[in-house]
């Protein structure tokens, strides 16, 4: 083992001592050097370190702005002034967030909220205390800012809405960074205090609204003053986004709904572009983008008709007679009926121990589908279902793109409810009962859709049968103009149906608005043909509606929910509606004008004339039932 | 079969060593990263917990009798080129550098791996193979492809800190082995003119900071930053430092990367030239007591090992310390068992555990 032993190498003790001296050498240039650094220049960087200090200062980025499909600003930012304070240069704090809640008149407790929340942050970045001050409470704390040591001016773009409340629920609302978000990856680099996207596209586009601060270096003295400016790195603003709205649909269908709790879709037919979509009441976005107070908070929260929700995609209505439509069809493509197919409605139909009965009491007596959709007669679509059965049905209606949510940009989108065989016995544990199969033809009973829902479908019948997504994201562009994301068509089903099929069905829905006797004729329009279907959703059941009196008004909350669905022009549709007037009573009279008004709209039709058009007293799809002793 | 010798020869001294100075740097990183936003378990903390992994590894690796790596070197040496390999191919990237392979559960870091393996790689060599006259060129064509495969692919991540710490590392070992004076002399002329071909294969960032090292105010506020705050941390310690959580320029947040490359200059801010010097001793005193044992140790391969293991811990300590006190260019090499993160201080506790496992079995033929 010789061989291996260390000392077979001559002069390898030497090696040792070598090594060792080498070490001590280079590790004694380093303490000569912190000698240096630390002893003999000690004075210099003292002064250094204490008087010449570095302040970063960071310039808010501005938001992107959003457009509607023709480049016309929806979203946009203007200068607010905040009042800060640099932890850093703070001697006493108290006295100074009283003397600043004095002077902007703002409770010093919310001062303090959002100081203590900002002492986890560096403490050389300033920490926002008051958000978009007002011009008069801005001059007094810069007349006295001479007393406020540390306290900073920053201007940040804010949030503005040219159009106040327009398209509220799409576009979202902002609101403050929270506790949760700040911890997240996420929102690394976020300061408490600053606005990010709580709802609609403001929250699901944040990354792409959201531009990137820039920073201001100066150099301060020992006071806070600024000496020189040493380096400024621009903000990037956010990335422009462009929807598929029209505006001015989207300001007019909110005028015609002003008032009411509602919804309205508009969808381009031949790509599934969401043109408007309306939910109302609105709230507004401004009040979040400034902070929102603890008061007005409450308010919305506490109104029953729901401001925050987006009725659009969230709210679920039995689609009533405008499901007539996929009850139809789906009998022709079944052959359950023709176009011949005659019923003889009586006013009901009776079926074991139950009457099921038509809106109009006296009956519409011998009804071809024509005329079914025309006048919305129950008693035929009754008929015709038992022959059809559920299951049928409930296909064609999910072909259509009802039952489960489209796939729509945004959040909490609903899936509305097509019931069938299967979905009762695992719901309930009960067979299907063929009464139940007659409450859905005509959209009631256990059947839900969204406005989305219907507008889609609508746009199915009348495109023959192609379901699109609907979306409302048309491109999102950064500054040079190039594209980050753009939305294309995208087909998501098809009601396979004959072309022969669906020409009976739209002739239905044409006699509806456009001849005499048809429930849909508020919405005629001079110059351009529209087809459409009407609704009313029964909200509670009257035991007897015969039992009120036709004088007394009905209370509201127990008011009929008015539907309308439609599509225009009727050769060659292009726009499809759906409107949704919670407790409007009769949708031909409180949902088709919303629809008229979207269509004159769209088509630039200035139609005084087609206001004249009277209005019958009829739609109501009522059915009771009543169980004999 | 557990040798009750080993227990009576274990090296207090070291391991006491190793554990006081993590002790301090520990304490350091307290007040480092006192003024960062919190998070769920504190810097500190964390680094706690590696330092029992570390002692854990270490005491694992000097239960190890290591002349059996003599056998596993080639093994470990394959294995780990091939991770190298590996990372070019499918390595996560973070910060435009292609370092790790992700497990899942935790980011693997060859070219960390590979110093170590470097060490027994080439004391398996150099002690198979004895030139009592020194070794001349043709000799070091063998260890010369030994280093360049991994420092080459290492470059290619690119760590230049990295790939320049395993030649210091290699060039050390080969040095103590013995080189003849002519083929020194040669070396050293082919070194020169290395270097400055070497600089035209650097990356912009890299020749940026060796720019900026040689005159750093020329660009006060980009990369020259973060050699003139730190100088400032250190030079405005004084003699005896500001106190423990009262350097100004640590808490305020001045000095970037306090707790990880840069935290050496929290710690000579706080505790100033007298405090240096304290922990200038110890490392130093760990250095020669590494020599030490080298000297003890029974064979040629535990000799070259714990020289390689010394001289890993040296440069990473003189060039970290150069680097902070404004000697040498910054390039992102930890303080070991000082600076803040796992990867450091498992790779140093490996290379305490070979000093352990060679100074154990010092009287063992």
């Amino acid at each position: 083992m010789g061989l291996s032993s260390p000392t077979d190498i001559p002069g390898l003790r030497n090696r040792f001592l070598v090594c060792s001296l080498a070490a001590i050498a280079i590790f004694l240039l380093l303490v000569l050097r912190l000698w240096y650094l630390q002893v003999i220049s000690a004075d210099r960087y003292l002064t250094l370190s204490e008087k010449n200090r570095i302040r970063y200062i960071s310039i808010a980025a501005a938001r992107g702005p959003i457009y509607d499909r023709n480049g016309e600003l929806l979203v946009d930012n203007r200068p607010a002034f905040g009042v800060s304070v640099l932890r850093q240069e703070v001697e006493e704090i108290d006295p100074l967030l009283t003397q600043i809640g004095g002077l902007l008149d703002v409770d010093v407790e919310k001062l303090r909220a959002r100081w203590d929340a900002g002492q986890r942050f560096p403490r050389y970045r300033p920490l926002p205390l008051a958000d978009d001050v007002s011009r008069d409470a801005l001059d007094r704390v810069q007349e006295n800012s001479v007393d406020l040591p540390g306290m900073l001016i920053e201007v940040r773009p804010l949030r503005s809405y040219p159009y106040k409340e327009m398209a509220a629920h799409l576009l979202g609302y902002l609101g403050e960074i929270t506790e949760q978000e700040l911890q997240e990856e996420a929102f690394a680099g976020y300061r408490p205090g600053e606005f990010v996207g709580k709802s609609g596209l403001e929250k699901f586009l944040d990354p792409y609204l959201q531009g990137t601060e820039g920073e201001r270096r100066v150099e301060v003295d020992v006071r806070g003053r600024e000496l020189r400016l040493l380096k400024t790195q621009e903000p990037i603003p956010g990335n422009k986004v462009f929807l598929t709205l029209r505006r001015d649909l989207q300001l007019a269908a909110e005028k015609a709904l002003e008032g009411e709790a509602g919804a309205v879709v508009a969808l381009d037919v031949r790509t599934g572009e969401v043109l408007a979509m309306v939910s109302t009441p609105a709230f507004d976005p401004a009040a979040f983008a400034r902070g929102i107070t603890g008061q007005e908070w409450v308010k919305i929260l506490k109104n029953p008709r729901h401001p925050l929700t987006n009725k659009a995609i969230k709210g679920q209505y039995p689609p009533a007679s405008t499901f007539k439509i996929v009850t139809a069809l789906a009998a022709l493509k079944g052959g359950v009926i023709s176009p011949s197919t005659t019923v003889d409605c009586q006013g009901s139909l009776t079926l074991g121990n139950q009457e099921f009965r038509c809106w109009k009491k006296e009956g519409h007596g011998p009804t071809n589908l024509k005329k079914a959709l025309k006048e919305s007669c129950d008693v035929y679509f009754y008929m015709v279902s038992l022959d059809l059965g559920i299951d049928r049905l409930s296909a064609m209606a999910q072909d259509l793109g009802m039952g489960k949510p489209l796939g729509f940009l945004l959040d909490g989108e609903k899936g509305g409810l097509i019931p069938t065989r299967q979905w009762k016995r695992e719901r309930f544990r009960v067979p299907w009962y063929d009464g139940e199969t007659v409450i859905a033809s005509i959209g009631q009973g256990y059947v839900l859709a969204t406005p989305l829902q219907l507008a889609v479908m609508t746009a199915a019948i009348a495109n023959g049968g192609t379901v699109l997504r609907p979306h409302v994201l048309k491109k999102i562009e950064d500054l040079d103009g190039k594209i980050l994301r753009e939305t294309t068509p995208e087909v998501i089903g098809t009601a396979l149906a004959a072309e022969k099929d669906f020409r009976e069905v739209r002739r239905g829905l044409e006699a509806a608005v456009n001849e005499p006797g048809g429930t849909g004729q508020a919405s005629r329009l001079q110059g351009v043909r529209v087809a459409g279907k009407t609704g009313t959703a029964q909200v509670v059941r009257l035991k007897d509606k015969d039992d009120i009196n036709p004088d007394r008004e009905i209370p509201y909350r127990f008011r009929d929910h008015a539907l309308f669905v439609a599509y225009a022009p009727a050769e060659t549709p292009e726009i499809a509606v759906a409107v949704v007037v919670e407790h409007g009573s009769h949708g031909g009279s409180a949902a088709g004008p919303v629809a008229r008004v979207l269509f004159e709209t769209y088509f630039g039709i200035d139609d005084s004339a087609g206001k004249s058009v009277p209005v019958p007293e009829n739609g109501s799809a009522a059915f009771s039932e009543q169980r004999e002793e | 079969m557990f040798d009750r010798r080993l227990l009576t020869h274990f090296d207090w001294v070291l391991l006491l060593l190793v554990c006081g100075i993590s002790l301090v740097g520990i304490m350091n990183l307290y007040s480092a990263t006192s003024s960062l936003p919190e998070t769920a378990t504190p810097v500190y903390l964390k680094q706690l917990y590696w330092l029992g992994i570390g002692l854990m590894i270490a005491l694992t690796v000097s239960a190890f009798d290591y002349r059996h790596l003599q056998h596993l070197g080639p093994f470990f040496y394959v294995v780990t080129v091939t991770l190298l390999l590996l990372v070019l191919m499918v390595g996560k990237t973070s910060m435009g550098a292609t370092r790790w392979i992700d497990l899942g559960f935790f980011n693997l870091q060859p070219s960390e791996i590979m110093k170590i393996v470097m060490i027994i790689t080439l004391s398996w060599h150099f002690s198979e193979r004895v030139q009592v006259a020194g070794y001349t060129l043709r000799d070091l064509v063998v260890p010369f492809f030994l280093l360049a495969v991994p420092v080459f692919l290492i470059m290619k991540q690119p760590d230049l800190g990295t790939a320049m710490l395993v030649i210091f590392i290699g060039s050390t070992l080969a040095l103590f082995a013995g080189i003849r004076r002519s083929t020194l002399v040669f070396l050293a002329l082919m070194g020169t003119a290395a270097a400055w071909g070497g600089w035209y294969l650097l990356r912009d960032y890299q020749k940026e900071r060796i720019h900026t090292f040689l005159n750093p105010e020329r660009d006060p506020l980009g990369s020259g930053y973060h050699i003139i705050q730190s100088k400032i941390a250190v030079g405005s310690g004084g003699l005896f430092g500001k106190g423990f959580m009262q350097g100004s320029q640590s808490q305020l947040s001045f000095l970037p990367e306090r707790h990880t490359d840069f935290a050496f200059s929290v710690f000579a801010e706080e505790w100033g030239f007298s405090g240096s010097l304290v922990l200038l001793l110890l490392y130093l005193f760990l250095i020669i007591w590494g020599i030490y044992v080298a000297r003890q140790a029974s064979d040629r391969f535990g000799m070259f090992l714990s020289i390689g293991v010394v001289a890993m811990m040296f440069w990473h300590i003189v060039v970290n310390l150069g680097m902070v006190i404004g000697l040498l260019p910054v390039v992102g090499v930890p303080l070991p068992l000082f600076s803040y993160g796992g990867t450091s201080m498992v790779t140093t506790m490996i290379g305490t555990g070979l000093l352990l496992s060679v100074s154990m079995r010092r009287f063992m033929f």
